[in-house]
């Protein structure tokens, strides 16, 4: 068990980067303990950290999902209902590659082939929810106990969220064009190489996507770490504070950022004492929910089933941001 | 011939735009691009992963940004 601690301090958590960080703030003549010492070792610590991570990390897990393209999901998940199927539709949901410009067609092509709106759904909303390699961060951030939970809320969510979409009966709640699209069967294959090279132009197409976010969050993560009085945030969003998950949940879903960039805010959060479901449930609104994927969605789905969404998918992330919030002394 | 991209006007879908260009002045054909960003027109030709590249109607690739040579090969 301790090797497993000093291989998880080592290569999730690299404390070795931030002691070599630190002596490197130290040696051009900053103090780490102070202020301006200790934002700068964060800011740099964390990015650099964050974009080693990103890089191992979705090389391989673009490489597990290039066994799982959107075609062969919709194949496995063909003729099925009922819960199996929505939970299978929430783990495949992990597994598949998924771009937000890509869930309209998904969406599309999933109700065209007949799959009940409950799988399609449950799909949708674990499939930003839950990522792979967020998890692996999420780890890296906080510790496994948090990331194992955090899966599994967010498969839970897609699963009972999925179930009462599919239960209100509003099949014919989809733009009318969806259901007369042609389907077609094929699912492409690929060689070892190319799924090699998918892994490579993946890492390079998502850092380049993401770099922003993950600058911004960093910066505001150090701000916090290092600037923002403790009990300020806690007056303003601690733990027994019950308005604390809702406000982080409000705040969270008009964002539009990637889950890379908010885990430094989350992580500065938690340091300053704010509840873990608070945090946990502002990353998933912020990932779950944004402006942006609502406007699109609008286009293919009418009114009623896109406030049904949004409606289930808050409710679900406000459960889970108090109920994490009751039981989180579990995990420290 | 006429080239289509298929995609809601994400970044990936303008290189694909840019590289089909590309790969047709290359080939030394005369190719029209047109960019399909309508959801319904994307869907009635089937594809879930965008962006999508048609060549005279026909569904070539995918899910994909494909680079100058590639499309090349397909023209």
């Amino acid at each position: 068990m301790s090797v497993f601690g000093w291989l998880n301090d080592q290569l999730l958590r690299m404390t070795w980067l931030n002691d070599l960080v630190g002596a490197g703030v130290a040696a051009v003549g900053l103090d780490p303990a102070s202020r301006i010492g200790g934002s700068v070792q964060f800011f740099v610590y964390d990015v650099i950290k964050i974009f080693i991570l990103l890089s191992v990390l979705i090389f391989a897990i673009s490489y597990v999902q290039s066994h799982f393209p959107p075609e062969r999901t919709r194949a496995m998940l063909g003729g099925r209902s009922g819960l199996g199927a929505n939970t299978l539709a929430a783990l495949l949901g992990t597994l598949t590659p998924f771009c937000s410009c890509s869930s309209i067609p998904l969406f599309i092509g999933f109700t065209a082939a007949g799959l009940p709106l409950a799988v399609t759904f449950s799909f949708l909303i674990s499939s930003p929810l839950v990522d792979l390699a967020s998890v692996i961060l999420l780890a890296s951030i906080f510790s496994w106990p948090i990331a194992l939970a955090y899966v599994a809320v967010g498969l839970v969510v897609a699963i009972v969220g999925g179930t009462i979409i599919g239960r209100l009966g509003m099949e014919g709640q989809v733009a009318d064009f969806v259901r007369t699209v042609p389907v077609s069967g094929e699912v492409a294959t690929m060689t070892r190489g190319e799924r090699l090279a998918y892994a490579r132009d993946q890492v390079m197409e998502i850092v380049h996507r993401v770099w922003p976010y993950v600058l911004v969050g960093v910066g505001i993560g150090a701000a916090i770490h290092n600037w923002v009085l403790a009990d300020v945030i806690s007056a303003m969003l601690g733990q027994d504070k019950w308005w604390s998950v809702p406000v982080a949940v409000l705040v969270g879903i008009p964002m539009y950022a990637d889950i890379f960039g908010t885990l430094p805010i989350a992580e500065a959060l938690v340091g300053k004492g704010v509840g873990l479901g608070t945090v946990l449930a502002f990353m998933m609104a912020v990932t779950a929910l944004s402006l942006p994927s609502l406007i699109m969605l609008k286009r293919v789905v009418k009114m009623p089933l896109l406030v049904t969404f949004t409606g289930v998918v808050t409710l679900g992330i406000l459960s889970i941001g108090l109920i994490f919030n009751a039981i989180s002394n579990w995990f420290v | 011939m006429i080239i289509k991209i298929l995609g809601s006007g994400c970044k990936k879908c303008v290189t694909l735009g840019e590289n089909a260009k590309a790969a047709a002045a290359a080939a030394g054909k005369q190719a029209e691009i047109v960019k399909v960003t309508d959801f319904a027109e994307i869907a009635a030709y089937g594809v879930m992963s965008t962006p999508g590249l048609v060549v005279d109607e026909k569904v070539v690739s995918t899910g994909k940004v494909l680079t100058v040579e590639e499309i090349g090969r397909l023209i």
